[in-house]
């Protein structure tokens, strides 16, 4: 076992999760890069969209590769920060919007 | 930033950077053998029919990333004697492309005379120019004018869009003049429709990644350039960093060089080898040595002896059949969609 849970060269070994389970892992990969090709959505879009769920499920590999991937699709810092305020928002929005709930068991049961 | 020769680096030194690639510390697969495998090996050239003439190593910028370690005290400059010799070569050998480059070819004073006697044989001629150059001096500032008479195309440098990243990669100030150098060359018809004047910009990362996919990036720009600036050029050429040079000093320095080099190495495209771009382009050196490329002149490997290896004794037919040299450093022009002074190969 490694000292560490993450070792960021564990993440060039990803397509080995075939050797395990290959038909899975193949139709996994393949399915991976039909999503990412350009589409109604353009690769770049897609590139920042999966920054800003990087973040939202906090998995550092995710980070790691789409912070490489969105520059070398050309974007921004500020673009990039951006996507991460999304992701942030809406996980913040998602605490705050269940206050609603707390306020109607609040209201039914106070007098 | 200045020069590395300026600053006695050792990576002023070709053997050292040699050293450095071919015996780096780390495991990497020799790119000789990957081509060995592919039966590749050795490579040869296809035709010879680009000449990439480098007409001296002056330059009014100090890029971080300049893989010629050119700047303005580089003094290294192409006579005029090695000139006509490249203009006779270029006549007697069906050359069908004159790539002028640098430094700052501009910069060359016999840099027009050449241009003017290039202009009546027919060939495309090409000037990489570095933009900032035609706003540098007054004496520049007509060249707008000069390359579009001489219906000469250019092939400029942009690596962003945007003002922080060109000038992280270029120079404070770069951007902005670079964008008042398009204009200009906009002004005088260069990538205007109904034109025939072209306008090409280079794309090469601002750090240690490759880039991304080309058409994609050009789409991006075209947008961007156009109504941030409203700015036209006709194609992007994506090229991906050599490491090699002031490149390979910001790898060691930022920590980044096993990760690039290992980068290089996964990345590598079996299908583009075909297409790399010394297979049909001779490099020449300022002071009329032969070069496979322009990589391959300034860690100073010239073509191989027995081939001729200077212009006063070109030889279209030795050239032909020479073997490629070759080192670690061409796993750059093999990353992915492949890398050449054109921008992709496949
Ligand atoms: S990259 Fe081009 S413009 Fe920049 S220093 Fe080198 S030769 Fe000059
Ligand atoms: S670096 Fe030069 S010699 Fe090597 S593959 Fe590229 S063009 Fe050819």
């Amino acid at each position: 076992m490694a000292e560490n849970y993450y070792v960021d060269s564990d993440l060039s070994k990803f397509p080995k999760i075939t050797e395990f389970q290959k038909e899975l892992g193949d139709k996994f990969f393949s399915w991976y890069s039909s999503v990412f090709a350009e589409g109604a959505l353009t690769a770049r879009e897609k590139s920042l969209i999966a920054l800003a769920v990087s973040h939202a499920v906090q998995c550092p590999y995710c980070i790691d590769a789409y912070t490489q991937d969105t520059l070398q699709k050309g974007c921004t810092e500020e673009q990039m920060m951006e996507a991460v305020h999304v992701s942030a928002a809406i996980r913040g929005g998602a605490s705050m919007v269940h206050g609603v709930q707390m306020m109607n068991k609040v209201k039914k049961i106070s007098m | 930033m200045s020069s590395l020769l300026s600053r006695n680096s050792n990576l002023s030194l070709s053997h050292e950077q040699i050293q450095l690639l071919e015996e780096a510390p780390f495991k990497l697969e020799s790119f000789s053998s990957q081509l060995k495998k592919l039966g590749h090996f050795p490579l040869k050239p296809t035709e010879i029919d680009i000449l990439q003439i480098n007409m001296g190593k002056m330059c009014n910028q100090t890029c971080r990333h300049c893989h010629v370690d050119a700047g303005p005290d580089r003094k290294e400059i192409m006579s005029l004697e090695t000139l006509e010799q490249c203009l006779e070569i270029i006549k007697n050998n069906n050359i069908s492309t004159v790539d002028l480059t640098g430094g700052a070819p501009e910069m060359n004073p016999h840099f027009r005379w050449f241009v003017e006697q290039l202009s009546p044989l027919g060939v495309k001629t090409i000037d990489r120019c570095n933009l900032t150059i035609i706003t540098a001096n007054p004496k520049y500032n007509d060249l707008p004018q000069f390359l579009a008479q001489h219906n000469v195309e250019v092939v400029s440098s942009l690596p962003h869009y945007s003002q922080n990243h060109t000038d992280r990669q270029r120079g404070n100030g770069v951007f902005e003049k670079s964008i008042k150098a398009l204009r200009m060359l906009n002004e005088v018809g260069y990538a205007k429709e109904g034109n025939d004047l072209k306008l090409n910009l280079v794309y090469n990362p601002v750090g240690c990644f490759l880039p991304g996919n080309q058409k994609s990036l050009e789409q991006e720009f075209k947008k961007r350039l156009r109504m941030d600036f409203g700015i036209e050029f006709n194609q992007l050429f994506c090229i991906t960093n050599m490491p090699i040079s002031r490149y390979l000093e910001y790898l060691i320095e930022s920590g980044n060089y096993e990760s690039y080099m290992s980068t290089l190495v996964n990345a590598f495209n079996p299908s583009v080898v075909k297409g790399v771009m010394c297979r049909n382009t001779l490099s020449i050196g300022w002071d009329g040595y032969i070069y496979d490329c322009d990589f391959n002149q300034m860690l100073d490997l010239k073509v191989e002896s027995s081939a001729a290896q200077h212009v006063s004794d070109f030889d279209l037919n030795l050239l032909t059949q020479r073997h490629i040299r070759l080192g670690q450093h061409c796993y750059a022009c093999t990353a992915g969609s492949g890398s050449s002074c054109g921008g992709e190969t496949l």
